[in-house]
């Protein structure tokens, strides 16, 4: 295994006696994007907030790049950088001045906050914005802005506290290819989220939390491996069209209530052929056929036994 | 102050420099307040002397008042619009904040006194001061706004959204009205009288007053340094507190 940036163990956190995370293990490898996944109120903010020093663990240990955040906060600060759920810029200042703000707490000279602060706008594309008020930003601009505050110390462990929240999808995409380019540069991300894609496409290692415990943890495909393969499903206008297809497709179960069939498969271009020649032969027309490969969704489903953030969110 | 104080000052004064409006309460009103009272309700008032004279000591302490709510809003809204959480996450001094509103504060609070005694003087107003009197008003002045600035942190912090921030703030803007600021205490009705004599602008309104005219008292000097004293600590004690208790 290579260094740990963290390494979290039996981190428990209890608000009264509402317990909020109950002994949660995790380690983050350098240089790697380790998403923690959860809906609404898991804890993911609570994990955060103590990882980034905000809020002080009832147990465990967790270490930051080497220290202890409890009793190294400093050296921890100084390593870290954070960039919450709501954006801390600071309204009535320019996105320039909010940036030059950073570098001076930062201390960087004034002419390597210049390159910086001119860099970091540049970077993400805030340039023509930079001389008004962080107020007048829409909220896409302002997470760039918030990210770019993030980044002026050039911090080494970036925590992002669901970064694309509320995001439109195009923002969205933007902010993914910006945690990308951080990974190149070897920044370890630790990024929470409710999106399930998001942690599909981004992490190199994904944690489940569920009510304050880590139902799963793995790699995306370690944890897709854990639910049914995929399969393709045919739906049909009636009743008879359903039960001709069963008989010819046996592998498959029937679902009588929505008219649909689904057939396992390994969802490669040869199995499909051979079903639509089966299809063909026998002259069955199914009204829809679609295939599917689990996504994060059906994972979160089988390991949580509920489903996941889009349907509480309902 | 450290480093990262004055970075926060700077910023404050952006800040301050960018809200027309606070500046307006800071500065404007007072102003605007000392032209009505002189022109248009003083001549009513008998204070054996030049109205003025009189005046003019108090809405000193009313200018440092009216910076109060500017100062509460400011500091309530770094704590719920979460840049706080950037600030704390960072490797800088964690009262540098706090420190730099109090500054911000004060300063400001200067400034609206400076216009005051600039335009009470155009009105005719001729203190009896002596250059020690001077630097005894100036002390007063730095005290009060001290004490008055760090209670209102306090406040600020306390508060949970910028409107109840302000709320929060407005006993301390009334206080200079139920005091000597503007009439004697001894023209004010029973029970009114009795809370302007023992509230903490009197005596400190009393002490500038005294020094102003060129006969200070002791015995209103010791009660005005003792609650400025007694303020500043009980605000600065509550705004750590309170800090430390809201991420």
């Amino acid at each position: 295994m290579t260094t740990s940036a963290i390494a979290v163990s039996g981190l428990r956190k209890a608000f009264g006696d509402k317990v909020v995370l109950d002994g949660i293990d995790l380690d983050v490898g350098t240089g790697t994007v380790f998403s923690l996944l959860g809906p609404n109120g898991a804890g993911k903010t609570t994990t955060v907030n103590v990882l980034t020093t905000l809020m002080k663990a009832d147990g465990g240990t967790v270490r930051v790049a080497g220290h202890d955040v409890a009793t190294e906060t400093k050296a921890v600060r100084a390593a870290i950088g954070v960039t919450g759920q709501f954006a801390a810029v600071d309204e009535l200042l320019t996105g320039q001045e909010n940036l030059q703000l950073m570098a001076d707490l930062q201390r960087l000279g004034s002419g390597e906050s210049r390159r910086v602060v001119t860099e970091l706008l540049k970077r993400f594309d805030l340039a023509d914005s930079a001389q008004k008020l962080a107020s007048t930003y829409s909220g896409g601009m302002r997470r760039k802005l918030d990210l770019a505050m993030t980044l002026v110390g050039n911090p080494r462990i970036i925590f992002l506290d669901e970064p694309t929240t509320g995001l439109d999808p195009r923002s969205r995409r933007t902010m993914w290819d910006i945690i990308r380019e951080l990974v190149a540069d070897g920044v370890t991300i630790f990024l929470t989220t409710q999106y399930l894609e998001e942690a599909d496409r981004l992490a190199d290692r994904i944690a489940v939390l569920d009510q304050g415990r880590l139902v799963a943890q793995g790699t995306p495909a370690e944890l897709k491996r854990q639910v049914p393969g995929s399969h393709v499903q045919l739906r049909f206008t009636s009743a008879g069209e359903l039960d001709a297809a069963a008989r010819v497709l046996t592998g498959a179960t029937r679902d009588d209530e929505d008219l649909t069939l689904r057939v396992p498969g390994d969802g490669g271009a040869k199995s499909l052929r051979a079903l639509l020649g089966q299809l063909d032969e026998y002259s069955i027309n199914p009204e829809e056929f679609s295939v599917h490969t689990p996504d994060l969704d059906d994972v979160f489903l089988a390991l949580t036994g509920h489903a996941g953030t889009k349907e509480i969110a309902r | 102050m450290s480093a990262d104080s004055m970075i926060m000052l700077r910023r404050n004064f952006k800040h301050t420099v960018r809200s027309p409006t606070a500046v307006f309460n800071a500065v404007i009103f007072p102003v605007v307040l000392l032209l009505m009272f002189v022109y248009v309700i003083g001549g009513a008032f008998n204070v054996g002397a030049s109205y003025i004279d009189y005046a003019t000591p108090g809405m000193i302490v009313l200018a440092i008042c009216y910076g109060l709510s500017a100062t509460a809003l400011a500091v309530n809204s770094d704590m719920t619009k979460g840049i706080i959480n950037r600030f704390k996450v960072m490797d800088i001094s964690r009262s540098a904040v706090l420190s730099a509103h109090v500054a911000t504060s004060m300063l400001t609070s200067f400034i609206a006194i400076a216009a005051i005694i600039a335009v009470a003087f155009g009105l005719g107003f001729r203190p009896d001061a002596s250059f020690p009197d001077w630097l005894g008003v100036i002390a007063v002045i730095v005290l009060a706004g001290f004490a008055a600035s760090w209670i209102t942190v306090a406040l600020g912090l306390f508060a949970k959204t910028p409107d109840s921030a302000g709320m929060a703030i407005v006993p301390l803007i009334l206080l200079p009205f139920l005091s000597s600021a503007i009439v004697p205490v001894d023209k004010m009705g029973a029970g009114v009288r009795q809370f302007a004599e023992y509230q903490p602008f009197t005596p400190i309104i009393e002490t500038l007053r005294g020094l102003l005219t060129g006969a200070p008292s002791a015995g209103d000097a010791i009660a005005a340094v003792a609650w400025c004293a007694g303020i500043a600590l009980v605000g600065y004690l509550w705004s750590l507190s309170t800090f430390r208790k809201r991420a």
